[in-house]
């Protein structure tokens, strides 16, 4: 009441103070007094904390960003598929084998769609996993270190897009396929891609206690396209729905040839039966080849295993395992209601939107209301699964989240629009622009059971006019919006890193809990750590050279090393003693071809030096660690090939 | 058994809380340390007053202004403990002979012993603060353009460059005093018990 009536009189005061503003301007100037409000609901104040945090992809970034809200604040950014100099991701020896996969090392991934993992249906703030679309893998990233933590690849699988969404006690992570290929994968024609080329749906089980990924099975499907999926909550807990395209399978000009059908398909996998037939054996163990990384804390090191072969159910043969819910126009999003009854199947090509039902769908197959098959998969008559549709919403649907009030909220990426609506009845209550070509939205815990409704993120995919022109490559940019009353309000436009493709939110109590300050020095297993300045020594193995070498405000042990010659290999295995919190060191050395190292406290990590000079070259401390931090560096005596001085080194001349 | 005698005994055995609990803390604030550092003074050891790791990084901050590595073995811890002990024995003892009159000087030899080791933390306090390092990183003098002490205060609050330095009792001592004055109580009562 307090609050409102303050309000009220800001919104008094500042009204007057336009009026005299246009009054002297001469011109019109409006909305003003509703923009103060807008600006209060996203300020948080210097030292305070915003009430969410958003995970929000790079998209072709490759990485993982986390912001603020309401306030839109960029924190951090986490290199999870691409390279990040800054902290030595995928450079150092020790996160180089993150980026390994079959096809060998790759600098650079396409990351989609972050999920936070759940607990009873709702999200507990442990991890995330996200997608890299390009070469199939998924990642999870730790919330304790907001470093990735495990990376695995996905095999027989193209295009990883309708990925990686977890179920409601994160018993998987699911993966499936966008593009269709012949599995295994072999040379034959592309012209005779009907009926050869197929699909894969990968459940990935997690281990409920170290969240550690393991490709548990793979469903194989026909050769469509798998656009999006997300699974059954609730009620429909161990159902996973798809959506498709491409059902006509067309292997060229897919813009026109894959838009031929009047209806696709949702697929519903049934992933209990799944775990039935895997237990029945009614598997085939498929030759396959790929790459599961794994992150430790405590060895500070990447273990990387090569998998050669995968559990796989044929969909065509195994009765009850999947049924397909005919949806109009090339649905894109597949998106499940906080009850899990409805699943919302936005065709893109459609002018309305198909909305099936979990219950119906079930008394549709219990009493065999099938429209023929596909490939041996039984098709659900459109009516018999149709839990309603909403009329003409606007133009190009493509997602949608709840809000737990019985609300669906959509984007619409031709109109470019987010539009309300009501489950239940299908009425569209309010629209709000986007700027421009809305994809994905999020709200806090909109894909769970209990979505946190109080704001709504946008996710843009071109900003045209919206800033300040940096250049023909102008930002990237997301809007946030106040859906906590009857009408939306647009509060925030914030640049994103890289293109926002998807995101995934939490209140700051569900996720700030579990965040780490630093390594303890004594649980460090790193081979190469090196825990007291006393232990500090360089080992001469033939042209490799190990420094042991510790870093501490505000010196590096040794400072001082000499006997090392030109085509030696100098591996600097840096420990940072400090056990503070937010006190990491860098080091970088003159003319290394590779990137700083950025070590928190307690880690250890390795760069390699290969001098090519004779010289006394210096290295130095790259983070501002301390008042003494320019103080902080050492050098390097490089002498020739033949030389026969003796390797030493220093600290204070001891 | 008289309360008198139940007080005597209970208030000396109070002491042996000391070998757990700690006997002072003292503990820095500034604005980088949103949680402040701590240090705990126990009977018998120096410990993580508020955080785990605050000695190592007090000693870390201390190394800039040339300050001593804080203490692993003092000559006092290997003291403190015993005096800890034959007093708590003493009182129990004591407090089986029913003497009032013993009740009354053990809590006064408790207050001559608690004098003189607040006499000696002060000068282990001074010397620490006073005997710094000439190479030091950060040499800085008072107004008289003497250098800068920083022994924390004995007892109160006191600024020390960028740090606010409380020192204070901490639990061991509180059990401590709840053992003196129970002794007293004790002295009081047995007269009364006569």
């Amino acid at each position: 009441m307090k609050s409102m009536y303050k309000n009220a009189v800001m919104a008094l005061v500042l009204f007057a103070g336009l009026t005299l503003v246009s009054c002297n301007q001469g011109g019109s100037n409006n909305g003003g007094a509703l923009k103060s409000s807008a600006a209060e609901k996203v300020f948080v104040a210097p030292g305070e904390y915003d009430s969410h945090y958003a995970f929000i992809s790079g998209g072709f970034s490759g990485q993982l960003s986390v912001y603020g809200l309401p306030s839109g604040r960029l924190f951090k950014v986490i290199p999870v598929f691409s390279v990040d100099a800054e902290k030595a991701y995928g450079f150092n020896e020790e996160t180089r084998d993150m980026l390994k996969t079959s096809h060998g090392y790759i600098p650079w991934g396409d990351s989609h769609h972050p999920d936070i993992s759940q607990t009873n249906g709702v999200v507990d703030g442990r991890w995330v996993f996200i997608n890299e679309n390009n070469t199939p893998r998924i990642a999870r990233v730790s919330l304790e270190t907001y470093e990735t933590a495990e990376i695995i690849e996905i095999p027989n699988s193209a295009g990883n897009h309708s990925s990686s969404f977890v179920t409601e006690n994160t018993e998987y992570v699911v993966a499936g396929t966008r593009f269709s290929v012949p599995i295994p994968q072999r040379d034959i024609s592309i012209k005779d891609y009907k009926g050869n080329f197929k699909a894969a749906l990968s459940f990935i089980k997690v281990d409920p206690e170290s969240g550690n990924m393991d490709l548990d099975f793979q469903v194989l499907m026909p050769g469509f396209d798998y656009d999006l999926s997300h699974p059954g909550r609730g009620k429909s807990h161990g159902w996973f729905f798809f959506s498709t395209y491409n059902t006509e399978e067309a292997h060229t000009l897919l813009e026109v040839n894959a838009s031929q059908n009047d209806k696709d398909f949702i697929a519903a996998v049934n992933w209990k039966k799944a775990q039935e037939y895997i237990k029945q054996g009614k598997f085939k163990t498929m030759p396959a080849n790929y790459v599961h990384n794994v992150y430790s804390d405590e060895t500070h090191t990447t273990t990387s295993t090569t998998k050669k072969s995968v559990r796989v159910l044929d969909a065509s043969k195994l009765p009850g395992l999947v049924y397909l819910m005919p949806t109009p126009k090339s649905p894109h999003g597949c998106d499940v209601d906080p009850s899990g009854e409805y699943i919302v199947g936005s065709g893109k090509l459609s002018a309305s939107m198909t909305v099936h039902s979990f219950s119906k769908m079930l008394k549709a197959i219990e009493n065999k209301e099938f429209d023929g098959e596909a490939y041996g998969i039984p098709i659900l008559k459109f009516e018999s699964t149709l839990a309603g549709t909403v009329e003409q919403p606007g133009l190009g649907p493509l997602h949608t989240e709840f809000d737990g009030k019985g609300n669906a909220y959509t984007t619409f990426f031709i109109s470019s629009e987010v539009v309300k609506w009501k489950l239940g009845t299908w009425e569209v209550v309010d629209r709000k622009p986007t700027y421009y070509s809305v994809g994905h939205l999020m709200i806090p815990g909109g894909n769970s059971r209990k979505p946190f409704g109080k704001y709504l993120v946008a996710m843009n995919k071109i900003t045209k006019d919206r800033y300040l022109p940096t250049g023909p490559e102008v930002t990237q940019s997301a809007q946030l919006y106040d859906i906590s009353g009857e009408k939306m309000e647009l509060l925030l436009d914030f640049p994103t890193v890289g293109e926002p493709h998807y995101a995934a939110g939490a209140p700051a109590e569900v996720v700030k809990g579990f965040s780490k300050k630093f390594f303890k020095l004594e649980e460090n297993k790193h081979p190469y750590a090196t825990k007291s300045e006393d232990d500090v020594r360089v080992v001469r193995e033939g042209k490799n050279v190990h420094v042991y070498m510790t870093a501490i405000r505000s010196h590096f042990a040794p400072d001082n090393i000499e006997g090392i010659k030109v085509g030696d290999r100098v591996y600097f295995h840096v420990t940072n003693l400090e056990q503070d919190y937010d006190v990491p060191h860098g080091i970088s050395m003159i003319g290394a071809n590779t990137s700083e190292l950025l070590i928190m406290p307690g880690q250890t990590e390795t760069f390699v030096w290969e001098p090519k000079q004779v010289g006394v070259w210096p290295f130095y401390c790259t983070d501002f660690c301390s008042a003494l931090h320019q103080e902080m560096q050492g050098y390097v005596r490089v002498s020739p090939r033949n030389s026969n001085i003796k390797l030493s080194w220093s600290l204070d001349d001891e | 058994m008289k309360k008198s005698k139940i007080l005597m005994i209970t208030g000396s055995l109070l002491l042996l809380t000391l070998f757990a609990l700690p006997l002072w803390n003292i503990t820095l604030e500034a604005p980088q340390y949103p949680d402040p550092l701590g240090l705990d003074i126990h009977i018998d050891k120096l410990a993580d007053g508020n955080n785990p790791n605050d000695v190592r990084n007090i000693d870390l901050l201390n190394h800039y202004i040339g300050m001593d590595r804080l203490p692993e073995d003092m000559l006092e811890f290997k003291i403190f403990p015993i005096v800890v002990l034959v007093m708590a024995i003493l009182g129990v003892l004591v407090g089986l002979s029913g003497k009032p009159r013993l009740y009354l000087t053990w809590v006064i030899i408790m207050a001559i012993l608690g004098v003189a080791g607040i006499y000696d933390f002060y000068s282990w306090l001074y010397h620490y603060g006073h005997n710094l390092n000439p190479h030091a990183i950060l040499k800085f003098v008072d107004k008289n353009g003497n250098p800068m002490a920083y022994d924390p205060p004995v007892f109160g609050t006191k600024q020390l460059l960028n740090f606010t330095v409380h020192s204070y009792p901490a639990s061991g001592a509180y059990a401590m005093m709840v053992g003196i004055v129970m002794a007293i109580w004790a002295f009081v009562t047995g007269k009364k018990e006569g």
